[in-house]
């Protein structure tokens, strides 16, 4: 008796949204349109709407002359990145680009690896923590703080002279294309800066991919003979390499864009990112700007077809 | 010859539970060996010492008399076959089975070919250039052991290797790992919890309860001679007599068993060794080859009672629940059981 009232008292209190809840999951492409069309109208008219309008006005003239942008149709503007100077722009930041993103997978799967077989509970949740931690620092208030960091008479300069590694230091600032007057106007201190900003978008992919493996594959590997050092060559390695391969996509791509770091440490020279700033701001030139912006996404298609063609998805 | 693999009083702790507590067998070379009990009995942990996937806590594990203790899986000559199988996701079937040969500097065309054997011998040549995603449970099953075998291991481990499988496969697989390990004459060392299964395949097996082994023997004496209780009703099932009954119809106070097989409803004269024993019958399951009846004796104890349903009907088909029947048994049939751990 009493389960028959329990039962009906629901029912009448929501008949309203159990009839609509019952309609969804009778028709569930009514159910998944409704979920899908917000976000796809974002992505498809504000998202590639704007940017395919970007691109086209790549294709539009600007006059040097009267510094006015017709919509007369050419190529010249993608022509002109062949230019020397252009050209000089894409290679520093792509060389950057590579630089950081092999550093950064270096320094982030020892981290990752140890978060993912060596911690849980509470160790884990620390390391999740102090992983992201620095995100939630402005991005702005980091790159300033490292200009002072590494300035002559910084924090950087007194480790390394009270560890009396300055003639390293000197060696290292001394070689051409690495190094600079000091540490914030050398390469290298940009690469530095690059590598703490990113960093965090390496270690996680990573350490997703490496909690993903089994560790009877690990000790299958060991029990068939395989040495530690085998065991990493063979399975984990390339079992991470997905995870690997999304992290570089992220600093790879965001070393790219990137044009607030190269503005405040390192030598002088535009980076891709800071010449759009410059085109589409001082100069006003946004058929040029746009030009550059295809840039970036031409190298990351280029990236992801050379990732995919070394099996770097396989084992997804 | 020293035994294959042999435990002297090995403990493994983990914290506070001794997942193994001072266990000692000699499993001998070319045997077929299972180690049966429920989960968490320790079955699993001994096969992992044994593979050096743990570590004793005390003890000596000796695998053909070299001490193994400390010794890396990767320093001993066994081999496992996985219960998920552990099958390498990005190399295809033909480098999975090829791959401890890999790792051991064996070159390319021997070890391919060695492995192309092996997957014959499982019934799966040709499905070398396959990725494990692309093969079934039981293909995979047989990948898992083709791997392993390729090294040639004097001792095979396995672990619940086809606990993943239906009913049909199962069996099949069972006949084709016996017949394996007959052809190939290595020992293994088979982990289950099924105790049919361990019956059916094994020389000899391990009866694991809480960390302990309750008895090692043949199938044909666990079943017959169980000793103790809980050999007894886990092999098979049984009825254990204890305390007052027992002494009433035997004259011991020890606990006894005897199979729901060898009891039968009492008809007819009783003979001189016979004992009889009434209650309630308060349940029949028809199981197909059997029916089996559940009577409540009339001091509270329970007693099952098993008979083969053959088409001559000599069982009384007008058994009806709530009904009072005498049930009665060799007095040779029982068993004296010991307490056990």
């Amino acid at each position: 008796m009493s389960l028959t009232l329990d039962a009906t008292a629901p029912e009448a209190r929501h008949g309203a949204l159990r009839g609509l809840s019952n309609l969804l999951y009778r028709k569930p492409t009514l159910y998944l349109s409704l979920l899908l069309v917000p976000p796809l109208l974002w992505f498809g008219a504000i998202y590639l709407g704007s940017l395919l309008t970007l691109l086209w006005q790549g294709f539009y003239t600007f006059d040097d002359f009267t510094m006015t942008v017709t919509p007369s149709l050419t190529w010249a503007n993608f022509a002109a990145l062949f230019t020397p100077a252009n050209f000089d722009i894409i290679q520093r930041t792509v060389l950057m680009a590579v630089a950081v993103s092999i550093a950064s997978a270096a320094l982030a799967f020892p981290i990752a690896y140890y978060m993912a077989r060596y911690t849980s509970g509470k160790t884990k949740a620390f390391f999740y923590i102090a992983v992201m931690l620095p995100m939630w620092a402005s991005y702005i208030v980091k790159a300033y703080a490292w200009t002072l960091l590494l300035a002559k008479g910084g924090v950087a300069m007194w480790f390394v002279q009270h560890l009396g590694l300055e003639p390293l230091l000197n060696l290292l600032l001394s070689v051409p294309g690495v190094g600079g007057n000091t540490l914030s106007t050398s390469n290298l201190g940009r690469f530095l800066v690059f590598v703490y900003i990113w960093l965090p978008f390496m270690i996680l992919p990573i350490q997703a991919s490496l909690e993903r493996l089994p560790p009877s594959l690990l000790q299958a590997s060991a029990d068939l003979g395989a040495q530690p050092r085998q065991t990493f060559m063979q399975v984990i390695l390339p079992l991470s390499v997905p995870g690997i391969a999304a992290g570089s996509i992220f600093t790879f791509s965001l070393t790219l864009g990137d044009f607030i770091v190269p503005s405040l440490v390192g030598p002088p020279g535009y980076f891709i990112g800071g010449m759009v700033y410059a085109q589409q701001g001082a100069i006003g030139n946004m058929p040029m700007a746009a030009a550059f912006t295809l840039v970036p996404i031409v190298l990351i298609a280029v990236y992801l077809s050379i990732v995919k063609r070394l099996g770097a998805f396989d084992a997804l | 010859m020293p035994p294959a693999v042999q435990f002297t009083q090995v403990s493994r702790q983990f914290g506070e539970v001794k997942a193994v507590d001072q266990v000692s067998i000699d499993i001998q070379d070319g045997e077929f060996f299972s180690m049966l009990g429920p989960s968490g009995s320790g079955k699993t942990t001994c096969l992992r010492l044994i593979a050096g996937f743990e570590q004793p806590s005390a003890g000596s594990i000796r695998i053909h008399g070299l001490e193994a203790a400390g010794l890396p899986p990767y320093q001993r000559d066994v081999n496992t076959v996985f219960q998920d199988y552990a099958l390498f996701p990005h190399m295809n079937v033909l480098d999975n089975v090829a791959y401890g040969l890999k790792v051991k500097g064996v070159a390319r065309a021997e070890r391919l070919q060695r492995a192309e054997q092996a997957l014959e011998m499982v019934a799966l040549g040709g499905y070398g250039s396959r990725k494990p995603v692309q093969l079934s449970g039981g293909q995979r099953q047989r990948v898992a052991l083709a791997r392993a075998l390729v090294n040639r291991p004097r001792v095979l481990l396995l672990d619940e290797p086809l606990g993943a499988l239906d009913l049909k496969l199962r069996e099949q697989m069972q006949g084709e790992l016996k017949r394996l390990q007959r052809q190939l004459g290595i020992t293994f060392i088979f982990v289950t919890h099924d105790q049919s299964e361990a019956l059916s395949m094994s020389d000899r097996v391990a009866v694991f309860n809480k960390g302990r082994i309750e008895q090692v023997d043949t199938p044909r004496n666990l079943y017959m001679k169980p000793a103790t209780a809980f050999v007894a009703e886990f092999v098979g099932t049984s009825n254990v007599l204890r305390g007052e009954l027992a002494s009433q119809l035997v004259g011991d106070a020890r606990p006894f068993s005897i199979r729901p097989e060898h009891i039968r409803f009492a008809l007819g004269e009783r003979g001189a060794s016979d004992v009889e024993v009434s209650g309630l019958l308060h349940d029949i399951q028809y199981q197909g080859a059997a029916t089996r009846y559940e009577i409540r004796l009339d001091n509270g104890q329970h007693l099952s009672l098993s008979q083969a349903n053959s088409q001559w009907g000599d069982g009384p088909a007008s058994h009806q629940p709530g009904q009072r029947v005498t049930a009665r048994w060799a007095r040779e049939a029982m068993v004296a059981l010991s307490e056990g751990v």
